[in-house]
């Protein structure tokens, strides 16, 4: 499936913004410089706690609410699957 | 249901009078076992000739398949007649489950498996760690590569306490992927301890479950790679470990607390019979603690019966904070109502309950009991139940 510019730029910044958040809340000790959107989060060490402090950031950072189905080790697990998730709860808002 | 009824439900895992014969061998040394705090050997003996350790291994590898709704009935059983016996089975078959689980593709492990079974092995775990305040989603000791050829691996690890670790067959060590991998970056690792070197670091002396015989070990062994299961211990832990242990347990401290109650409502009835017409006060504290028990049934089977729905359907399910959140609850509940239970079946009793002896003396029940709160301590439990619902909107 081909997007469209707008779409594609939109879910660069969407997944730039995640960064940010997980590079000030996920409590990872690892190089940002280094991480890619796929680096598994989990494995570089973040806990389910950390992981909670991670979903409460981007609920305020997005304006969004996790539903609960949502609220799994999957979903979390690196910046791409955050802004699936994201992106998943942005277009059912529109 | 009297030990003969116990063993009825069992006819499609064993012959009925094996796993009778299992249940009565328990129960005929548990104060033996406990006074002494001695390994169960006569019991765990018996539920070998029953073939009770490869219950829980699939058909497909030579076990019976059983699934955790039948394996929690045996633990509830064996628990009721010795809780040491039901905790050292059900220890077992939280490690079989985690590995018939979650073993991939593993040429390895299927055989392993099958050898459980033909062999009646008896597996351990050494999930606790000196130096990672009780969590066992970290580990310090790594999965490092050996001297030799490059399919052979190595590792050491202070373990805090290895319940049975003296008289199991094999062990599941929790580890660091590798040297480099972080805390949180965990396999398992079987080895068979006659391969191993292991050394007991303390004894095992303590207020209950005295014959688990669980002190701490530095265990140290030499293995192939192959002997890594393969999935990540994240998954092993949320999808089967995590709830096998949070379920089983769970039945143990049933066992015990059904047992208290027995031994409560025997001693009101003996009551009843000195004076014929009349009901005795304690009938009325037997009426309220069976309130209770009724309460502690439903708590564990709904968890149960919730697992079950999710475990081969819905293993993504199983990984959720939702999920998370109400396993925890059934321990942190069930290990309190356990302890609750034998109190109350304590005040029944009086002096005769409090005395070490007797068809009365809920004395080991109470001790046992209290193990529960510790294991896996439910404070940790409650701190991370905590995080969770910062953000999970429990509904149900």
């Amino acid at each position: 499936m081909l997007l469209s510019t707008e779409t594609q730029k939109a879910r660069l910044q969407n997944k730039d913004r995640i960064r940010k958040v997980v590079k000030d809340h996920a409590g990872l000790g690892l190089d940002f410089e280094r991480m890619d959107y796929s680096t598994d989060l989990y494995r570089a060490g973040m806990t389910s706690y950390s992981s909670v402090v991670l979903m409460i950031a981007l609920e305020n950072e997005f304006e969004i609410e996790f539903p609960d189905h949502m609220l799994s080790r999957s979903v979390f697990e690196s910046v791409d699957s955050i802004a699936a998730a994201i992106e998943g709860l942005q277009q059912e808002r529109e | 249901m009297s030990v003969a009824q116990g063993a009825l439900a069992f006819q499609e895992l064993t012959a009925p009078e094996a796993f009778h014969e299992a249940l009565a061998t328990a129960a005929q040394h548990a104060a033996e076992v406990d006074r002494h705090s001695r390994f169960p050997s006569e019991a765990v003996a018996a539920l070998r000739s029953a073939g009770a350790f490869g219950w829980g291994v699939p058909q497909a590898y030579g076990g019976a398949g059983a699934r955790i709704d039948k394996l929690s009935e045996a633990t509830f059983e064996l628990s009721r007649a010795c809780a040491a016996t039901g905790m050292i089975f059900a220890m077992h078959q939280i490690q079989i489950a985690s590995i018939a689980r979650h073993l991939g593709d593993s040429l390895w492990f299927k055989n392993y498996l099958g050898r459980v079974v033909d062999e009646q092995r008896l597996i351990a775990s050494a999930t606790s760690e000196v130096g990672v305040g009780g969590d066992m989603r970290k580990s310090l000791a790594a999965v490092q590569p050996a001297d030799g050829p490059d399919n052979l691996i190595h590792f050491e690890k202070r373990a805090s306490t290895i319940s049975y670790g003296a008289h199991a067959d094999d062990l599941l060590t929790t580890l660091r992927r590798s040297p480099d991998a972080d805390s949180g970056d965990q396999v398992l690792v079987l080895t068979h301890l006659a391969d191993m070197d292991t050394k007991p670091t303390n004894e095992w002396d303590t207020l209950g479950m005295r014959g688990t015989c669980s002190p701490g070990f530095v265990v140290r062994a030499t293995c192939l790679t192959d002997q890594v299961l393969p999935a990540a211990f994240a998954a092993i832990a949320a999808e089967t470990m995590v709830p096998y242990s949070h379920i089983l347990w769970a039945h143990v401290w049933l066992g015990i607390a059904t047992d208290a109650f027995s031994r409560a409502q025997n001693f009101v009835r003996a009551q009843a019979r000195q004076n014929p017409g009349t009901i005795p006060p304690t009938a009325h504290r037997l009426a309220e603690l069976s309130v209770r028990m009724a309460g502690f049934r439903a708590l564990v089977h709904e968890a149960m019966d919730e697992y079950m729905s999710l475990a081969d359907e819905d293993r993504p399910g199983l990984s959720t904070i939702g999920y998370a959140v109400r396993i925890n609850n059934l321990k942190i509940a069930a290990s309190e109502v356990a302890v609750e239970a034998c109190q109350a079946a304590l005040r029944i009793c009086g002096f005769l309950g409090y005395g070490n002896g007797g068809p009365y003396s809920v004395c080991r029940q109470l001790r046992d009991a209290h193990s529960a709160a510790l294991m896996i301590a439910n404070d940790r439990l409650l701190a991370t139940n905590a995080a969770l619902l910062l953000v999970y909107r429990e509904g149900k």
